[in-house]
């Protein structure tokens, strides 16, 4: 495999790791009002990913700093023809991410729902905009022969894209509910697991619509072997659920959403954002990408820091495993 | 407004905004990791007191920080995109080992610290805290590796017209980083230095003024304000060292800069420092501003020689004409420069009063540290009710100091992005026009939005994090150090800290 092709699946493997580590993370901030009926209760989800949020969305920063420096190309053109989503997208993890630090910093209860509806909102506005572009890269853009975008900024909706907005956020959520029934004990934890059980089948839909769309216009012959594991590891993971094993479910979902982004990933190379302009103007894996050297660089700081990352965010998880329940919360001490 | 402008003032405002939080962030993290150390080595309770303090303190900037550097890394794509394609070659790879080899240990670790409290063994929950701080400083290495790289375009060959990285090694050691870093990082101690200064000083006369020497709390914000006050007093000597070495590569790598931070119009030799002036120094006959000047120190900044000589704007300009052309090319994508002629001298307001903000503030908050140091020795405090609210303002003075000088430096280099290096050291032929950089795809109208949306959002937090900080100083020690919690023996205790 030459380089570029390298870095493309290591675009991908980057992408995959942010939907399934903040996928979860996401999900738990969507049923934060679902879940947790009490304060203490939100407390104790919005604890099962506080030391791991910000971990968690540092993946979505090297996924666009890994693009700018592997394919120039298709990060600028993605992300200006994306701009007001992408927007949208900035305003909401901001919000998010001062939330979750600000909300338990004053004891009002006025304070605290402020700033849950901030992370709730932004926990569904996130998902959907992330599903968007990236469903917009894999279905293409209208860009002219320099790759900048032709036509306003309402152009990225399509039917696929939409499809796929909803495809990220349904599988946010369910993640986060299947996180939520593995990391919490008692009623929290029956919660989860039965919103997670009475609702993973709709969930999913959206994601095989997207990647039934995805095969039949855009994929090949060996899309379909990741596109039946996705399928088949998604509702695998719901069947282990059920039969309490949390730990086998998450780690399912993890299987399927690869299984996923390998299709989209696949059907997408050897182009990076089709234009449905003309095929001509298709931004490619080959013109896009850096050259040689850069990507010699890259490779060599991913060779080393990605084994790095892994081990010590792998430790966080390990230090972090225990079930967080309603009397691990400490009671509020914030300064009057 | 037209897209260009939008786009820099877009640029302007995020990055200075993200600016107030990180170099606070970066001081703090590093002296707060110090305080942990001390607690660790001691055992003494107040400097856990004082690590959970600043700590609290530190929590509340750095998410701000973190928030709005996101924003940071994507505007290139979404308001530059035509830079991005330029660049891309050489800018991502320090930014993509920024968020590799730095940011994921940064995020990370302060997870590990922030909810480690009683989960990890003190030594274990210590190194955290350093890789946290460790991790932020070089995060700053690799994004100013980045940024002097568009100052001074080191380590690449031309190729169809586009810089090609053939040397990362020059890159990442790159003259005009070495000097930048060191630099920057005294510019974060220093604000990290009268940030603990003011705020103890607050603290003391608040509550402490008349409580004997042997009162714990009272050492211990007596002790946060001498570290503060040695913090930033060996930072602004720091800072003017490595200030004059990076004065005299910029004379070397952009004569222009640093001809319009002295509003320096003819050539002189040997040179005048202007300490200020009065007029405007925009008009570029120079006849109507009086400048109050320093014989032969300005030919020593610039070249460490007392006599040498130093051009001025006037000579400059037709130097950048011949090697860079007159006019922009008539493509419409440059809009309303299409075809226009190039003007190469940056606003000169701006640079001028940027670079003599930048060293007035420092030097002020200098003086003000070296001021403390004086007045409280030997567990001294000052009598006067001026001091304390004095010791608050004197929290800006730093703050400010850093923004005029990235105000400076960046405006500075305009009309370029990417800086043209003449220099024997720099890479001649590979540069940028501003005007050139900015995304073709996106409308004014996104822009806008966004400078808007971006604005109002950070006006808000502004209110509410300096909001939070007041609280959480107004409530000094016991409002961070939490009651015994009765033992919970069936769960094995609650977490001492959560969200």
């Amino acid at each position: 495999m030459d380089l570029p092709t390298t870095w493309f699946c290591l675009i991908a493997l980057l992408w995959l790791g942010y939907l399934f580590l903040e996928g979860f993370d996401f999900g738990v901030g969507m049923l934060l009002p679902v879940l947790g009926r009490r304060d203490v209760e939100r407390r104790v989800l919005i604890n099962t990913i506080g030391p791991v949020w910000d971990g968690n969305e540092v993946w979505l920063i090297v996924a666009g700093g890994a693009m700018f420096a592997s394919f120039p190309g298709w990060y600028a053109s993605l992300f200006s023809t994306a701009y007001l989503p992408l927007l949208v997208l900035l305003l909401a993890l901001i919000g998010r991410g001062v939330a979750f630090e600000y909300r338990g910093k004053v004891d009002s209860d006025r304070w605290r729902r402020g700033w849950d509806r901030v992370i709730v909102t932004a926990s569904w506005i996130s998902p959907l905009v992330v599903g968007l572009v990236l469903s917009a890269t894999v279905f293409g853009l209208p860009l002219d022969e320099r790759g900048d975008r032709v036509g306003g900024w309402w152009t990225i909706f399509s039917v696929p894209t939409v499809v796929g907005a909803l495809a990220v956020c349904g599988f946010a959520l369910l993640h986060g509910a299947v996180f939520l029934a593995l990391k919490t004990e008692g009623e929290v934890r029956e919660r989860a697991r039965r919103f997670a059980l009475r609702m993973g089948v709709p969930l999913l839909l959206p994601l095989v619509a997207l990647l039934l769309i995805a095969q039949f216009t855009e994929g090949s012959e060996w899309t379909w072997v990741p596109l039946a594991i996705a399928l088949v590891a998604a509702l695998a993971g719901l069947a282990r659920l059920h039969r309490w094993r949390e730990g086998q479910a998450f780690a399912l979902q993890g299987v399927a959403l690869a299984g996923a982004v390998v299709t989209l990933f696949g059907a997408l190379w050897p182009n990076v954002i089709p234009s449905t302009l003309d095929p001509a103007w298709s931004l490619t894996v080959a013109d896009t990408a850096s050259s040689p050297y850069t990507l010699t660089v890259i490779t060599w700081v991913a060779a080393f820091g990605t084994p790095a990352v892994l081990v010590y965010q792998g430790w966080t998880y390990w230090v972090f495993r225990k079930r967080i329940g309603t009397h691990h919360i400490p009671q509020v001490h914030a300064p009057s | 407004m037209d897209l260009l402008d939008i786009a820099r003032w877009q640029f302007g405002i995020t990055t200075v905004y993200h600016f107030l939080m990180v170099p606070l962030t970066i001081g703090l993290a590093v002296l707060v990791a110090g305080m942990q150390t001390a607690w660790y080595r001691t055992g003494k309770l107040r400097y856990l007191k004082m690590t959970k303090f600043w700590g609290k303190l530190l929590l509340i900037n750095f998410a701000m920080g973190v928030v709005t550097g996101i924003v940071q890394e994507f505007q290139f794509g979404m308001a530059w995109s035509a830079y991005s394609r330029f660049v891309g070659d050489v800018f991502g790879a320090p930014l993509a080992m920024e968020g590799l080899l730095a940011f994921f240990v940064e995020s990370t670790f302060l997870g590990l610290w922030i909810f480690g409290w009683d989960r990890l063994s003190k030594g274990v929950h210590l190194a955290c805290v350093w890789a946290f701080s460790l991790a932020s400083v070089l995060s700053a290495y690799f994004i100013l590796a980045a940024n002097s790289w568009m100052q001074h375009p080191v380590g690449v060959e031309v190729v169809d017209g586009r810089p090609r990285l053939s040397s990362i090694w020059a890159v990442l050691t790159n003259n005009t980083v070495l000097a930048a870093f060191p630099h920057t990082i005294f510019g974060c101690f220093a604000v990290a230095g009268s940030f603990l200064i003011g705020i103890a000083a607050w603290q003391i006369a608040r509550h402490h003024r008349r409580s004997g020497a042997d009162d714990e709390d009272r050492r211990a914000w007596h002790g946060s304000m001498r570290l503060g006050a040695w913090v930033a007093v060996v930072a602004f000597a720091g800072l003017a060292i490595s200030g004059d070495v990076q004065g005299k590569l910029m004379f070397e790598q952009q004569p222009m800069k640093m001809a319009s931070a002295e509003a320096l119009c003819h050539s002189e030799a040997p040179a005048s420092f202007s300490v200020f002036a009065i007029g405007d120094v925009a008009r570029s006959n120079c006849e109507d501003v009086k400048s109050f000047t320093v014989p032969y120190v300005l030919s020593y900044l610039a070249n460490g020689d007392f006599h040498s000589e130093v051009e001025g704007v006037h000579a400059l300009v037709p130097q950048y004409q011949e090697a860079y052309g007159t006019h922009y090319p008539d493509d419409p994508r440059l809009g309303r420069l299409a075809g226009q002629p190039i003007d190469y001298v940056p606003n000169l307001p701006v640079t001028y009063w940027g670079f003599r903000f930048m060293i007035g503030f420092g030097a002020l908050a200098a003086l003000g540290a070296v001021a403390v140091l004086w007045l409280t020795r030997r567990q001294r405090f000052p009598e006067g009710r001026w001091w304390a609210p004095l010791a608050v303002l004197a929290i800006g003075l730093p703050f400010a100091g850093n923004i005029a000088g990235w105000v400076f430096t960046e405006m500075g280099r305009q009309p370029f992005v990417v800086v043209p290096n003449p220099d024997p050291s720099g890479i001649d032929g590979v540069w940028m026009f501003t005007a050139q950089a900015v995304s073709a795809g996106a409308t004014p109208g996104e822009l806008l939005t966004s400078v808007i949306t971006l604005t109002a959002l950070y006006g808000v937090l502004a209110v509410v994090e300096v909001f939070l900080m007041v609280r959480y100083v107004r409530g000094g020690f016991e409002a961070v150090m939490p009651p015994e919690q009765p033992e919970d023996s069936e769960s094995g205790g609650a977490l001492s800290f959560a969200y």
